[in-house]
């Protein structure tokens, strides 16, 4: 396996606040409820005759989130912490589109790439085809994609497994590959939703790496994490929010200073 | 660190959940031509990787059954005897019919199955059911293929009329893309119709005339089978029928079906495409 070109990036941590700067993510307070199924509520005694077809009407209104405002900056990559059931991912959702804001706004300059905990891109086919049908969907040309294919799997650490099919992977192989296709463009929105916590040390100093590279290159980079280590040491800001609500939102270590200290 | 952007439109951001204009959206999927047919490619291999027979199976599953229609309806129920050529006239059917069933059941699911790439990746979510029915296109060749080699070992030479079977293959590409993407969206909405379309698929095999001859079955009733020739499929079935078999009377080349056909798939393929482009944003949501 051959060490890919590990980018050299200087530590600077200066969390400017320029006008300047072009906003590349704009929430405008916020809300976002979900009306669900209610089907895991303790039963009563009316539950054991009323049959499926009763049970499935009742609906509940979970508030995840109540007036989040924010700008995220090219150059930014913005650490979003709080607790489990807080509404990170809820956020980040809403900013790819994929959760409707029941009230408020979102604003993006492209459409974002949202890495998550989970399922492979394709199960059936090998992490290879994978690759290339992930640049093409990205709208890399086929050339294109052949030109930095070793990059993207010496990058991945995979190229053992590479024709093998995804669904024989592991959880922290399948987030290596996924982290691996996703960055091959440069200027957009990356969205990192706790999918490298399933990867290993060498891997995460690796992406972390791939993350302030991005944020270098004018790209916008979210990440939501537990680790308080992986926040400090790839992003440049952070948002702390609770209960659906915005809590804190500022240089790094301001931050992650009052979180721990909650 | 946030001072609040008063307009955000003005620094050239969109609203996340708005749609590009359809012009941008139809460049953007054709410009991804080369995913499309790629996993459609891939699709194809990895269907049949774990099998023994591996892409054998492309033109063995039609050809098995053929074999079994052949069976229980030309020797078991004797409707041969009506038709003549009944085999071929059978083959082409089940042969055509194929990819008409194929292209709804999987362009059903074309976009609730793939929620991972829809969720993670970003872009034009068309290319799914393009691919979809481009895979069933390109299952469809091969056995057409093997239908022509039959035809022809049976004692049916070719004639100018078989290069015809090009447009139609053309026009009932478009005509089943068309179909995948109005049924893509409706699964999204609701998806109990990946429970219903088998049902659906079946009610067109029965009554579409796969394994009989609507014109020899209702004979006497020409107003009912000139209704029935602006059913798509059975249009596609029987030019199709008519193209490749001259040996009878029943294969004279009704050349109505040509605009019939002609409307169908670009009317189909508008309205769907349409349709499928202003839920864009909703694919992938999580409810």
């Amino acid at each position: 396996m051959a060490e890919s070109p590990e980018i050299e990036t200087p530590e600077t941590e200066t969390p400017e606040v320029s006008t300047e700067r072009k906003p590349v993510v704009v929430i405008q307070d916020l809300h976002v409820e979900y009306k669900v199924f209610a089907t895991g509520k303790r039963a009563t005694a009316a539950d054991t005759t009323s049959g499926m077809f009763k049970r499935a009407k009742r609906m509940q209104t979970v508030h995840a989130l109540k007036g989040i405002t924010f700008t995220a900056y090219e150059n930014d990559s913005v650490g979003i912490i709080g607790s489990n059931g807080s509404g990170k991912s809820t956020l980040m959702r809403a900013i790819t589109g994929l959760t409707p804001a029941t009230r408020g706004a979102v604003y993006a300059s492209t459409r974002p790439s949202m890495l998550g905990v989970g399922a492979a891109l394709i199960r059936d086919l090998s992490g290879q085809r994978n690759v290339m049908l992930g640049g093409l969907a990205l709208g890399f040309s086929k050339a294109e994609i052949e030109e930095r294919y070793d990059d993207i799997v010496d990058f991945a650490g995979m190229r053992q497994f590479i024709d093998l099919p995804m669904r024989t992977y592991s959880s922290g192989m399948t987030a290596r590959l996924k982290f691996a296709i996703a960055t091959i463009r440069n200027h957009e929105i990356l969205i990192v939703d706790e999918a490298l916590a399933v990867g290993d040390r060498q891997f995460r100093q690796r992406s972390e790496d791939r993350i302030r590279e991005i944020r270098d290159n004018a790209g916008t980079v979210f990440l939501v994490s537990h680790s308080m280590q992986s926040i400090r040491d790839t992003c440049n800001r952070v948002i702390w929010i609770e209960k659906g609500e915005l809590i804190m939102d500022g240089p790094t270590d301001e931050v992650v200073t009052a979180y721990e200290n909650a | 660190m946030t001072q609040p952007v008063e307009d955000p439109e003005a620094f050239g951001l969109t609203r996340v959940g708005g749609r590009p204009p359809l012009g941008t959206y139809l460049r953007d999927v054709a410009s991804r031509k080369d995913f499309i047919v790629s996993l459609a490619k891939y699709r194809i291999e990895a269907e049949n990787q774990r099998k023994r027979l591996g892409m054998f199976w492309v033109v063995l599953k039609p050809l098995l059954n053929a074999l079994v229609f052949g069976l229980v309806f030309g020797i078991l129920m004797k409707s041969r005897r009506s038709t003549p050529d009944f085999f071929e006239f059978l083959l082409i059917g089940v042969f055509m019919f194929e990819f008409f069933s194929s292209s709804l059941g999987a362009g059903a699911k074309s976009i609730t199955g793939n929620s991972a790439l829809v969720q993670s990746l970003s872009f034009p979510r068309m290319a799914l059911p393009v691919s979809v029915v481009t895979q069933k296109f390109m299952q469809l060749v091969p056995t057409l293929t093997l239908l022509l080699v039959i035809l022809i070992g049976s004692g049916h030479l070719p004639t100018w009329n078989w290069l015809l079977m090009i447009p139609v293959l053309v026009f009932y590409y478009l005509f089943c893309n068309g179909l995948a993407f109005f049924v893509a969206r409706m699964t999204v909405h609701v998806r109990d119709l990946t429970n219903l379309l088998p049902f659906v698929t079946r009610l067109f095999f029965y009554t579409t005339g796969i394994f009989f001859a609507l014109d020899v079955r209702f004979e006497g009733h020409p107003k009912f089978l000139a209704i029935m020739e602006f059913q798509p499929v059975y249009a596609f079935l029987s030019l199709s029928r008519e193209l490749l078999l001259d040996s009878d009377p029943l294969y004279d080349v009704r050349l109505q079906f040509w605009p019939i056909i002609a409307c169908w798939s670009f009317g189909l393929l508008i309205l769907g495409a349409i349709y499928f482009w202003a839920a864009e944003e909703q694919y992938g949501r999580v409810t």
